[in-house]
């Protein structure tokens, strides 16, 4: 098993969420999360005093997947969460060593 | 306030309803300015500090009220005494007033004036909060208020509206108050920051404001609040004065605005909406003392010159190093200072009285007495306010302490915060918090 990590722009949550659904992945979790890459954040003024913004609001969405769905599931990710523009995000995979469904006590790729 | 009317005797003013009941409306508007104000600076601060930047501004509508009713009204209109105080028992608790006496020379009861002169001493010393932010005991904030309103405030408002009054009598023109308020107000704060110091992190930590919608909603009540602030202050007499001065607030606010975000976009490339309400305020502060006497025209230009300078001006305390957190010397005192100015070159001598500025004809008169006006409210209140703040601070400390400055003076100076952000178990009541009360009854009733 895989856990997928995607940190992307927020406003690409209901794309992921779709396209995810209509690969048949299960379930998953959002939080909301900040932070920067290469090009940082951006520049505010008020009353003309400027301040540097550095982290930026994004969320992070987690998934766990079986080994085979795993390249299909990240590439699901990249294609819905891409905009294009500067700021798109990352995506990951690591691996599961164990998992538990916590009512039933099911363990490994039934409890996905 | 404004130069009486010479009438006649057999003219004597009678009461007016439509005056008085214009005129309660006007004192309601200008009280609605208090909480315009808390919320304009509210949102201008960091969230931590929010609330207690509210309050500094509600907390005066409580002292000043009071004292304006036990002594302030007798300081500031009573019989005056060399120019410089007022004093008469039957203000003493306003109680030797009757309930149809009018103000001498207008169609209003004295009542009236006086509560319609109170919202306008209530809102003068919540002008000055806005540059202590962060950082000042609330205790110490409230003694300095009680204490700079009579000191300061109450003669100050003798001086230059009352009949007698030094100011008044040379002529100087302060419609609704650029000099008693808002010069009194920008000085005070930059005498007060003098002896207190910067916010801990000053030019080097983020410290944008938390809410531009609250600075937004703030600044339009105070807009609104402006038109009794300004169309009250000739006393709802019949001759027009008011509505000029109605127009006028409206024109001057509308072209600061303009001229505040035309600076922004050249400058920093954008329209901000704290640039649109710092314009807007910036232009009703310069037509404060200046709109009874100049024409629309005249009032577009005070507006833009007002929007234009205060927008350059609000930039100096980063250059000069003083941290006037919201700007009160940047807007409020350099806005009076040229709106009262302004007077010297703008009025027409056709609306509020007949002196004439430098562009009707008028010559350096008028400009002479404004700038006396200007320089002497100015000096006085900036060295007045600046003992004061030195006197709390040696004896109570004005500040707060250097942990709770940074963690955020919300939580330690008023036991409450602005906004619940927490997410699981955040707002659950503890049993330390919880249990007190009834504890605390109980026992007292077994020891009884």
């Amino acid at each position: 098993m895989k856990l997928i990590t995607a940190i992307v722009k927020p406003h690409r949550l209901d794309e992921i969420k779709d396209a995810l659904q209509r690969f048949g992945v299960q379930g998953l979790t959002v939080s909301e999360a900040s932070g920067y890459g290469r090009q940082r954040g951006h520049t505010e003024v008020y009353r003309g005093a400027e301040y540097t913004v550095d982290l930026v609001p994004k969320i992070r969405i987690e998934v766990v997947v079986e080994d085979d769905d795993a390249e299909p599931v990240m590439e699901i990710l990249v294609t819905s969460a891409r905009t294009g523009k500067i700021g798109d995000g990352k995506v990951w995979s690591v691996p599961v060593d164990a998992l538990v469904r916590v009512r039933t006590g099911e363990r490994g790729a039934e409890a996905l | 306030m404004a130069p009486a009317i010479t009438t006649l005797a057999a003219d004597a003013p009678t009461l007016s309803a439509a005056n008085t009941g214009f005129m309660l409306i006007c004192s309601a508007l200008v009280m609605l300015m208090t909480p315009g104000l808390a919320f304009f600076y509210g949102g201008m601060v960091r969230v931590k500090s929010s609330l207690n930047m509210l309050m500094m501004s509600f907390i005066s509508l409580g002292i000043v009220t009071v004292l304006w009713v036990l002594y302030g009204f007798g300081i500031a209109f009573g019989t005056d005494s060399g120019g410089v105080v007022g004093w008469s028992s039957d203000y003493l608790g306003l109680s030797g007033i009757g309930i149809t006496e009018l103000w001498d020379g207008y169609t209003v009861p004295v009542y009236v004036f006086a509560v319609f002169q109170l919202m306008f001493a209530v809102i003068t010393p919540a002008l000055i909060s806005g540059a202590l932010a962060d950082r000042v005991k609330f205790s110490a904030w409230a003694l300095f208020i009680a204490l700079w309103a009579t000191v300061v405030y109450f003669p100050v408002a003798h001086w230059v509206w009352a009949p007698g009054g030094w100011l008044f009598e040379m002529g100087v023109i302060d419609f609704a108050g650029g000099t008693a308020v808002h010069i009194n107000a920008g000085a005070a704060a930059l005498g007060v920051i003098l002896v207190i110091g910067k916010r801990i992190g000053f030019k080097k930590d983020p410290m944008r404001p938390h809410s531009l919608p609250l600075v937004m909603l703030g600044a339009s009540l105070l807009w609104f609040g402006w038109f009794g602030f300004n169309a009250g202050s000739w006393l709802g007499n019949d001759d027009g004065v008011g509505a000029v001065m109605f127009v006028n607030t409206q024109v001057a606010a509308g072209a600061a605005m303009l001229a505040w975000l035309a600076y922004e976009k050249l400058r920093h490339g954008s329209f901000t909406t704290l640039g649109a309400a710092s314009g807007a305020v910036a232009g009703l502060v310069a037509i404060t003392p200046a709109g009874g006497s100049c024409s629309p025209l005249g009032a577009i230009a005070i507006g833009a010159v007002s929007g234009l300078v205060c927008a350059i001006a609000v930039g100096l305390k980063y250059k000069l190093g003083y941290d006037d957190s919201l700007d009160v010397i940047g807007v409020h005192l350099v806005g009076g200072v040229i709106g009262s100015l302004l007077v010297g070159f703008f009025a027409t001598g056709g609306v509020q009285s007949e002196a004439a500025g430098l562009f009707y004809g008028g010559g350096l008169e008028q400009l002479g007495k404004q700038a006396v006006g200007v320089f002497s409210v100015l000096a006085y209140s900036l060295v007045a306010s600046a003992l004061l703040a030195f006197l709390l601070d040696k004896t109570m400390r004005m500040r707060v302490s250097e942990d709770d400055e940074v963690s955020g003076i919300d939580q330690v100076e008023h036991a409450e915060t602005a906004y619940d952000f927490s997410g699981a178990g955040g707002g659950a009541p503890s049993r330390s918090t919880a249990a007190p009360v009834p504890a605390a009854a109980a026992s007292k009733k077994v020891n009884a």
